[in-house]
């Protein structure tokens, strides 16, 4: 590290200190890769709170999460991920955190890229930052289905927003105080990510990405099979094509 | 062939029905996933109700004489399907409803152990 580079490394230290930070894993039978995903994020940044939300889960995953000393939220049965990230929504807003990282709970993304997430925000450049596969410095690989789908949301998205956006479905996203407080009171069903940055951007918020790399899957499947992608790429159509005719009232300052 | 009133009729009834979903999404009164098979059922009367050729091949082809009652077949058929698709709805959320109660009920004897203990 050159000394320019340590200063801003310190410079961001000592924002950092003052801001009170949560992870949000939303996890539904990951008994295998929930505690290696904890394990990483403490490594990343020790001062990032972590809650993991237990979507339900058949298997050891509250267990193994509650063992890591992590809050566990256990809901009584299965919401989809709409539901359980709102759950670590309303979470980070009832214990006053200031920033929180969605991260998902099976391995596909990189705690360390969490830094980088929450770069614009404490620059206050953003409201949102969403960790793409996409922009430039990025990879993925995916199936074929998914990838169309992917960009097809993309494209859509980005004329609704006026704004390019390469990752609608990307899950790995930080946001700040006033994103929890809306996304605490309104947060999308079954398959939440296009929808929530369509409205966050309708409500004035901004919202930008950030390249990350991602890992394959360590455990799993993707909660999208190829029977419902179709559905819900039909639904979440829908719900795009008619959020653009509600009327989304201005900002929500804090009470 | 049918007659020209029916298709109208239909057409406007199909068509208010679509109105009144979308309006019903739109103020947040009704989920997305719940309206999807009504979208369908309106479409479906829509476009069989305008375009009469298809309608009388259909009504043909399942042996019915006479193509309006196809059109009113086909309405009571989709009208089963949806509510079909409640009684799993209600089904599912019954079963929610009693998780619910339950782990209300074992939080209610956790707190009042814990209550008891620091008396």
């Amino acid at each position: 590290m050159t000394g320019q580079e340590l200063d801003v490394a310190e410079r961001r230290d000592a924002r950092l200190t003052a801001v009170r930070r949560i992870a949000v894993l939303p996890a539904r039978n990951e008994e295998k890769s929930v505690a290696g995903v904890i394990h990483e994020i403490r490594t990343a940044d020790p001062e990032l709170e972590i809650v993991v939300v237990d979507d339900g889960s058949v298997d050891a995953t509250s267990q193994v999460a509650e063992a890591t000393g992590a809050a566990v939220l256990r809901l009584p049965y299965n919401l989809g991920i709409g539901g359980a990230v709102q759950t670590g929504y309303q979470y980070a807003l009832e214990k006053d955190f200031d920033i929180a990282v969605q991260v998902d709970a099976d391995g596909q993304h990189d705690p360390k890229e969490i830094a980088r997430l929450l770069e614009p925000i404490l620059e206050g450049r953003a409201d949102m930052v969403v960790g793409t596969r996409f922009a430039e410095g990025g990879g993925y690989r995916g199936t074929r289905m998914r990838r169309v789908g992917i960009h097809l949301f993309a494209a859509i998205v980005s004329l609704i927003v006026r704004q390019r956006v390469t990752d609608t479905t990307s899950g790995f996203r930080a946001a700040n105080r006033k994103v929890i407080r809306l996304f605490a009171a309104d947060y999308p069903h079954d398959y939440p990510e296009v929808e929530a940055t369509v409205v966050l951007t309708r409500y004035g918020l901004k919202m930008i990405e950030v390249p990350v790399q991602m890992r394959i899957r360590e455990t799993g499947n993707s909660s999208i099979t190829a029977v419902r992608s179709v559905y819900y790429m039909v639904k979440v159509l829908l719900a795009l094509f008619i959020g653009l005719f509600r009327r989304y009232p201005t900002p929500l300052e804090e009470p | 062939m049918t007659p020209f009133r029916v298709s109208i009729t239909a057409a406007i009834a199909a068509v208010i029905l679509l109105l009144v979903i979308f309006e019903l999404i739109r103020s947040r009164r009704l989920q997305e996933r719940y309206a999807l098979l009504w979208l369908l059922t309106g479409l479906v009367i829509f476009v069989l109700a305008v375009w009469r050729g298809l309608l009388s091949k259909f009504a043909d082809a399942v042996g019915i004489a006479y193509p309006p009652s196809a059109l009113f077949v086909l309405a009571s058929f989709f009208v089963l399907v949806v509510l079909l698709h409640y009684s799993t709805v209600i089904s599912k959320l019954s079963d929610q409803n009693t998780a619910l109660a339950q782990r209300l009920a074992l939080m209610e004897n956790r707190l009042e152990e814990r209550e008891t203990k620091t008396d």
